[in-house]
């Protein structure tokens, strides 16, 4: 059977893999074999159902459900030491498994120990956030509101932070492409100039790289060089220009005089 | 009240009066003193803030979408872009969760030289905080002062890499070049100079300088509760007192086998956060000395060998047939690294610089998290500025050094 792949996938894809490659894993330890991770996973699990628990490099990675988050993350404070909210964001799984996975990067300084909490959450869900207990989720759950679209309940200031905002769609989406979206091309050409200009000015080119073939105002081909503006839709013809002779020093003049002590 | 339209615009810095006495004034984002794009809207009473709201997004660039559109290799040169006064250190941060996630390690050569231009870095990083906050509150000669040794470092920068400013000068698996001819013995007297510099120049014009201290003592105090809470780090967190250097409590490359010391600031306010940046950069040139009797001991090799992932040296791809091969298929393919996750911490000279990494085992990263110190200093300023004056706002901004390019991403 053929591979699944998502459709709705825009990201940067391999363009070739070969048939036989099987992809390895990062070895996981148990829970077990680190003495602080075990105490700290026995501490929680007290208090909240445990999807999975795992170490991966060094780190403890534990699934809850993302209804208990505040209660996993108080715990965890409170009891574990975990002093400090290093980061916390998503990572889009909805065209594979169809939510998001949620991640809380605790840090312990007392123990020089670092756990990351994974919650998975259905798209349209809200997370219960987590600023009472860190003043740093603060920006990081606008950022992931932002960037995904995932909204903190009870949040002080829930609004987008790094996108204008009156920006729609989530960039950090898998749908969302780099380039940017429809909306994207006329974000700032509405704001500037109105929605009228829009037929005046077109749309926002916004890659870069993108060449226009029949645009003879910006780009033009070597060898085939028309006027200014001119139409190219019906092909162009060569134009006469022989480079050699144009740019080669003419050292000996024909009524032998001094050579050109210049370039043409 | 203003009643803007297409021909006359909504000034945002015209109208402030409100009813209840207070005013709005917005600060930035193009203020010389906001370092970089960072827009303020401060509401005041008199000349107190009664509330401070930090606006970012003004160089958003999306580099963690790029990350997710590139290869591994192909996205490092992009690191430069977060921190670009110490550039080396995000390159650094990046590579060094690639090879975790990879499960490889540089050679000792590299690693030499790598600690060497972390620190190095460290100290063009923190020559510049001292310059442009010194430049801040107003003494204008330290400025002069400290850029003419940035100068030097830079130049230095320059020698080994070509760049001055977006180094890329680390690879994930090691380094692209070793250390030119000579290149250790200006190194050696570049720190000679920041040492007597330091102590000569920056010291004798700043610590014990009344208005210096006038303006910095007691101004954006940070207690440690509120250092930890708001996920501080780096001199940030070790200005408010708490002893905790990622280089010596999770050590990684050769800080274990260095030896320097953490300076702590227990007054937890601006001034001593600057002492605290003065007693890096002595243990900096303290390590780059210790760094570079290690580098004759060591082997010349500069890559890891892992042909799964990195590919040949030079003289092995024009020579062999099958490093050839490989060197085709990760330059037009990427590398695939294991499924898996990691998210290693780094101490960069602003704080706690980590890359999450998720790999689905693709040569595109599925998703690339940077948690970038300054975005959490930042988030900081909303509390710390309130109470506080209008003429300290600029002096506590200087103070949480924070660098746009890495809060705005």
């Amino acid at each position: 059977m053929r591979k699944y792949t998502p459709k709705d996938n825009v990201q940067g894809k391999a363009y070739y893999t070969d048939r036989f490659h099987v992809v390895p894993s990062v070895p996981t330890f148990d829970v077990a074999t680190d003495e602080v991770f075990a105490k700290q996973l026995a501490t929680l699990e007290a208090k909240v159902t445990i999807k999975s628990a795992k170490i991966m490099l060094g780190q403890m990675i534990v699934e809850i459900n993302h209804e208990d988050n505040f209660k996993a993350i108080e715990t965890l404070k409170s009891e574990c030491d975990y002093a400090i909210l290093s980061e916390m964001s998503a990572v889009d799984y909805l065209a594979k498994d169809g939510n998001f996975e949620v991640f809380y990067q605790l840090h312990n300084l007392k123990d020089v120990k670092r756990m990351r909490l994974v919650m998975r959450i259905e798209q349209g869900l809200a997370v219960e956030s987590v600023v009472p207990l860190y003043k740093s989720a603060n920006f990081a759950e606008r950022e992931m509101f932002d960037m995904f679209g995932i909204v903190s309940n009870n949040h002080p200031f829930m609004k987008r932070i790094l996108m204008p905002d009156d920006w729609e769609g989530n960039p950090l989406l898998k749908t969302y492409p780099l380039h940017g979206d429809e909306f994207a091309s006329w974000y700032e050409v509405d704001k500037i100039f109105g929605k009228d200009a829009r037929e005046a000015i077109g749309p926002e080119i916004r890659d870069q790289a993108q060449i226009d073939r029949y645009d003879t105002k910006r780009f033009s081909r070597v060898g085939y060089e028309v006027p200014f503006g001119a139409d190219i839709s019906e092909g162009e013809t060569e134009t006469p220009i022989e480079y050699s002779k144009t740019f080669l020093v003419d050292y000996q003049k024909a009524d032998g005089s001094k050579p050109a002590e210049h370039r043409k | 009240m203003q009643q803007p339209n297409k021909l006359s615009p909504f000034f945002e810095n015209l109208n402030f009066e409100r009813d209840d006495n207070t005013m709005v004034i917005n600060f930035g984002p193009q203020h010389p003193s906001a370092h970089g794009q960072l827009r303020l809207v401060l509401e005041l009473d008199g000349e107190q803030v009664v509330k401070a709201y930090p606006d970012i997004g003004y160089l958003h660039r999306g580099i963690e979408k790029m990350a997710e559109n590139m290869t591994y290799n192909e996205f490092l040169p992009t690191t430069d872009r977060l921190d670009y006064i110490a550039s080396t250190s995000n390159n650094y941060a990046y590579a060094l969760a690639v090879e975790k996630l990879l499960g490889i390690e540089a050679p000792r050569r590299a690693q030499v030289i790598r600690t060497m231009l972390l620190e190095l870095n460290r100290i063009i990083s923190h020559l510049f905080f001292v310059a442009t906050h010194a430049l801040d509150v107003g003494a204008m000669s330290v400025f002069l002062y400290a850029f003419r040794e940035r100068e030097f470092a830079m130049d230095l920068m320059e020698d080994y890499c070509g760049a001055r400013l977006t180094h890329s000068s680390v690879r994930i698996g090691g380094v692209p070049l070793d250390i030119p001819s000579d290149w250790m013995v200006n190194m050696r007297k570049f720190c000679d100079t920041v040492d007597y510099e330091l102590e000569h120049t920056y010291n004798a014009l700043l610590q014990e300088n009344r208005i210096w201290k006038m303006r910095l003592e007691d101004v954006g105090v940070l207690t440690p509760e509120d250092a930890m809470s708001w996920g501080c780090s780096g001199p940030m967190l070790r200005g408010s007192g708490i002893a905790y250097d990622i280089r010596k409590e999770e050590p990684y490359e050769l800080y274990s086998e260095l030896d320097f010391d953490i300076p702590v600031a227990e007054t937890n306010d601006s001034y001593g956060r600057y002492r605290l940046y003065m007693a890096e950069m002595k243990q900096s040139t303290r390590m780059i000395r210790q760094l570079i009797g290690m580098y004759d001991e060591t082997e010349p090799q500069l890559m890891a060998h892992a042909p799964q992932y990195i590919s040949a040296p030079k003289e092995e791809i024009m020579t062999q047939n099958y490093a050839l091969m490989q060197h085709f298929v990760l330059v037009t393919q990427g590398m695939r690294p294991p499924k898996g996750e990691v998210y290693v911490p780094t101490e960069s000279p602003k704080g706690e610089l980590g890359f999450y990494i998720k790999s689905e085992g693709e040569p595109y990263a599925y998703r690339l998290k940077c948690r970038a110190p300054s975005f959490f200093h930042t988030g900081l300023l909303q509390e710390i500025l309130v109470g506080t004056y209008i003429a300290d706002v600029v002096t506590i901004i200087g103070s949480t050094n924070i660098v746009f390019g890495e809060v705005d991403r």
